[in-house]
Order: structure tokens, then C-alpha cells, then sequence
């Protein structure tokens, strides 16, 4: 009954992630490299490059994440109410969901280009004379425009798994709390929160992880350098001279060993957070 | 009870949230692709025209063939997965067995780690059997991130249904195909759509997968949408975004309406 699923992720996943291995120790036919060697990953430790692509990557994954969990729950919170009496809210969250993430790159660029609509509203109002005294949002030093269209995607698949937990939670809690005599934020803190964590912590979790080594979004929107991870083993992938390659895969590997350290760590965290004894996922 | 004036704005603004979300990046597109010489600092196209229209529903623009090829690879990708996924997550939801949580664990790997890494190396393995640069390598390369997805997603469907249902029809005389059509099925019919459909939309949305492995040789839509992202027509790139978008919002909405037709 396994066996279809495991020969898919033995075979692709595994496999896949063990001749990445394989190619970034050494082993990688194309330029005659036949012998192991870490020269690939000591030369990543050596590539300030690196350090600049990882930091960002951390800090625009972090700040998309945090931000999407909060307005994703501020939003499902908002959304409850309605939610039970309108099925047409649930189907206006499915959209920036379904909208694949080049459109929603490129419906953002008209509007925080420095020729998009911001700025020329901006102009009108007689606060630039030009484009250019527009703030960079695209391809800018602080990827506000990579966060941005993140947070737009992100925050409604939190809010929809948040909402799936509220529908089945009811307010029972809540209400038996306000008979108690809680008040409203300490009816939030205390019954509201813990109880819609478990939705929280999960879809962050899979908004992280997706984030962390997503390719799309911050190749358009983003710099060429310092580029997020993906990008930059993208780049190098690429590259024409193929010795470039075996150092891209090395950098993938580091990425991918990355975000599952991070993933344990989140999970380990926020489950000694809410108390619960294993961590738990979906 | 009445409700305190703060809930009713917190939920006005919430609703003004969803449909923003929604509405402003359509409505973006929608007049980018419709405005002709919106130059700076207009606020407003001077006039309206179909000429990015045309030329995505052109010959020279390619994009009919790449919508096939989108629309092939994802169908046969959703199919497989689901497929694949149905055995598997009936025996991780209803049965006990050693390396249950193993095999729990290889399925939440390639979700929670970045599928390029293992892209890489499937790429290589494929150069060796020749699946670079062909149909059925780039759908199989999509496999690598649908297929647990649709796993973990209906095994949550099937730990919702007793296993004891499936024995008393049997019991009472029903044959397999009959058990699966009249008890298993209805009852797991919406978390097979939501995998469903989670599977065509990650398949649908894939670039840097296809193009490694396609080689750029399998057009699939958002390689031709990025082509013109890049080569700097935005009113081609809006329209064509928004042809992109078309069928992954058909199948999110028609997944959401059928979900609310079951509950």
C-alpha cells in the first residue's frame, strides 16, 4: 500500500537529495571531479557572497513568516463571524491563494515601481519631481517588495487554516471564559490564542520553509546581489562554466540541511511554548 | 447577545481585507493589460486596447501551446499523485506498523525542505536516462513536492472515517469496487479535492523545477509569463499573468464550492 508513495519519494526525494550530495562532495562526472572532497563547501564557507545571500534569506523569510502568522490570525479573528454566516468570504480568501506568485510579483510592480501607481500618486500630490525620488520597493536593499508580495499570499492560507480551527473549536471556551468573568484580552490571551496555535504554528511553519527556499518571487522582485539562496544557486547552476555547478548543489544541500534544522528547532520550540509533549505537525 | 461596537469594525475591516486581497491584484492586472501608453505620471490609461489580447491569443506569442503544456503535465501530475497518494495515506491513517513515523517523517522532508536541492540531483539522474528536456521527466519532477502533499492531506481525510465502515459492507456482501464506490469514496470525496487540487495548483505554478529539467524545451506557461516579465512588455505580462491565473482560480473555487455543498 506504501510502496507506490515510498518508490516516488525513495526515488525522487531520496535519491534526488543523495546525487546532490554525491555531485557536491566530489563526485560530479561532467568536469572528471571523481574523488571526495568538502572543496566545495569549504570554498561556500570562504564566499562572502554566501554569508550576504544566507542573512538575507534569513531575515526576509523571518520577517514574511511573522508577518503573515500575525495579520493571517488578526484577519481569521476579524473573519469568524462572517465566515459562519457567508460562504462567499472563504471563497474571496481561495484567490490570492490560487494567484500563482509571478502574478502577484508582477500585479505588485505596478503598483511599487518606481514609475507604478504609488509613485505617480505620490507625483500628483507633488511629493517626487521623478521616478527615481520614488523609495526603491523592487530589487531594493531591504526586499520590501519580496516581503510584501509574501505577506499578500501568505496571510490568507493562515487565516483559511485558521479558520478551518475555528469552525471546528466553536466559542465555547470563549463564552464559558466571559461567564468566568475574563476579560476581552485576557479571554485572547489565555483561551483564544492557545487554543489556535496549533493552526498557527503549522501553516508559519510550512510559510517558512516554503519561503526559505522559494525561487520565483525574489527573482523578480529582488537584486541579483545579494540574491535570496535559491536564486543565487540558481544563478550559478546556470552558469556556463560548468565547474561553477557542483558549488551551487553544495549550497542547495547547505540550504535544504538549513531549513530542517530551523523546522525542528520551530516545532521543538513552540511545542514547550503551548505545553504539549511532542511536537506536532498539520 | 449584541455585539460591542469594536467586534462589528474589526469585522468591516477584515471583510474590506479579503476583498482587497482579492480584487486589487485582478484589477491591476486587468488595467495593465487593457492600458495603452499609460506612461509617467499618468494616473489613468489615455486609452484602452486589446493589443496585448491579441497578441497573447497570437501564434507568434506561443502561449496556446504552452497553456497544453501546463494543462497536460498538471492534469497527469495531479492524477498520479493522487494515485499514489491513496494507498499510502489509507495505511498510514488506519494502520498501525514499525517505521510508521518514518515514513510520516519522509513525507514531511521534501515539504519542509527547499525542493531544489533534490531537483539538482534528480536533474543528473534523469541526463542519464535521457528524461531531460521531455514531458514525462518534467512531470515526474513535480511529483517530488505533490505527492506528499496529497498523502498527508488525505491521510487526515481517511483517519476521519472508521475502518469499520468498509468491513460491515464487505460483510454484508459488497464487492471491493462497490465498498470503494458506495462507503470510501463519498465519505473521503472532499479531502480528495482539496489534494486534488493543492497537487494541479503546485504543479501548475512550478518554474525553476520545469526549466531545470525541462531544459527550457517544455514550455510551460510560467516559463513563457516569466520570458515576458523579462523582456519588459508589461501589458503582455499582465494579460498573461492573468491567463495563468484563470484556471488555478477555476479549480480553487470550484474545490471551495463543492467543499461547501458536502459539509
Amino acid at each position: 500500500m506504501l510502496a507506490p508513495a515510498l518508490v516516488v519519494i525513495g526515488v525522487l526525494f531520496a535519491g534526488g537529495l543523495a546525487l546532490a550530495g554525491a555531485q557536491s562532495l566530489g563526485y560530479f562526472a561532467p568536469t572528471g571531479e571523481n574523488a571526495l572532497t568538502l572543496r566545495h563547501y569549504v570554498s561556500l564557507g570562504d564566499d562572502p557572497e554566501v554569508y550576504a545571500s544566507l542573512w538575507l534569506t534569513l531575515k526576509l523569510a523571518t520577517a514574511s513568516t511573522v508577518i503573515s502568522a500575525a495579520a493571517g490570525l488578526a484577519l481569521a479573528l476579524g473573519l469568524r463571524g462572517v465566515a459562519r454566516r457567508s460562504r462567499a468570504i472563504s471563497l474571496l480568501l481561495q484567490l490570492p491563494l490560487s494567484l500563482p506568485h509571478l502574478a502577484m510579483a508582477g500585479a505588485l510592480i505596478t503598483v511599487i515601481a518606481p514609475s507604478g501607481l504609488l509613485a505617480r500618486v505620490a507625483y500628483a500630490l507633488g511629493f517626487i519631481q521623478q521616478p527615481a525620488d520614488f523609495p526603491a520597493l523592487i530589487n531594493d536593499r531591504f526586499g520590501a517588495g519580496i516581503v510584501l508580495s509574501y505577506v499578500l499570499k501568505e496571510a490568507p492560507f493562515v487565516a483559511l487554516m485558521t479558520l478551518a480551527l475555528l469552525a471546528r473549536l466553536g466559542d465555547e471556551y470563549e463564552q464559558a471564559a466571559r461567564t468566568l468573568g475574563a476579560s476581552a484580552w485576557q479571554r485572547f490571551r489565555h483561551v483564544t490564542l492557545p487554543l489556535l496555535a496549533p493552526a498557527v504554528v503549522s501553516s508559519s511553519l510550512m510559510v517558512f520553509a516554503f519561503i526559505f527556499g522559494a525561487f520565483e518571487t525574489p527573482f523578480i522582485l529582488g537584486r541579483p546581489f545579494p540574491a535570496m539562496l535559491s536564486v543565487m544557486a540558481q544563478q550559478r547552476y546556470l552558469d556556463v562554466n560548468l565547474a561553477a555547478r557542483p558549488g551551487a548543489i553544495a549550497l542547495m544541500v547547505v540550504s535544504a540541511l538549513l531549513t530542517a534544522a530551523l523546522a525542528w528547532a520551530y516545532l521543538r520550540l513552540t511545542s514547550r511554548l503551548i505545553g504539549l509533549e511532542r511536537p506536532f505537525i498539520l | 447577545m449584541k455585539k460591542p461596537t469594536t467586534t462589528k469594525v474589526a469585522e468591516a475591516l477584515a471583510v474590506i481585507a479579503v476583498v482587497g486581497l482579492a480584487a486589487i491584484p485582478l484589477a491591476l492586472l486587468a488595467s495593465r493589460s487593457l492600458a495603452q501608453s499609460w506612461y509617467w505620471p499618468r494616473l489613468a490609461p489615455p486609452s484602452w486596447s486589446l493589443r496585448a489580447w491579441r497578441y497573447v491569443f497570437s501564434p507568434t506569442a506561443e502561449v496556446l501551446p504552452s497553456l497544453a503544456a501546463s494543462l497536460s503535465v498538471a492534469l497527469a501530475v495531479t492524477l498520479s499523485a493522487v494515485i499514489v497518494a491513496l494507498p499510502a495515506s489509507r495505511a498510514l491513517a488506519w494502520q498501525e506498523f514499525r517505521g510508521k513515523r518514518a515514513v510520516i517523517f519522509a513525507l514531511l522532508a521534501p515539504v519542509l525542505t527547499p525542493p531544489l536541492a533534490a531537483t539538482m540531483g534528480v536533474h543528473s539522474l534523469f541526463l542519464r536516462y535521457g528524461l531531460t528536456d521531455t514531458w514525462v521527466g518534467v512531470a515526474l519532477s513535480h511529483l517530488i513536492s505533490t505527492v506528499p502533499y496529497a498523502t498527508l492531506m488525505l491521510t487526515g481525510s481517511f483517519s476521519r472515517l472508521d475502518p469499520d465502515y468498509e468491513a460491515q459492507a464487505r460483510t454484508l456482501g459488497a464487492k471491493a469496487i462497490d465498498v470503494w464506490r458506495n462507503v470510501t469514496f463519498p465519505a473521503i470525496a472532499p479531502g480528495l479535492a482539496v489534494a486534488a487540487s493543492f497537487a494541479f495548483l503546485i504543479s501548475w505554478s512550478q518554474y525553476l523545477t520545469t526549466l531545470l529539467v525541462g531544459g527550457g524545451r517544455v514550455r510551460t506557461l510560467p516559463l513563457t509569463l516569466v520570458a515576458f516579465q523579462r523582456g519588459g512588455d508589461e501589458a503582455i505580462a499582465a494579460a498573461l499573468s492573468l491567463v495563468f491565473l484563470a484556471p488555478a482560480a477555476a479549480v480553487a473555487f470550484s474545490v471551495a464550492r463543492f467543499l461547501k455543498e458536502n459539509q
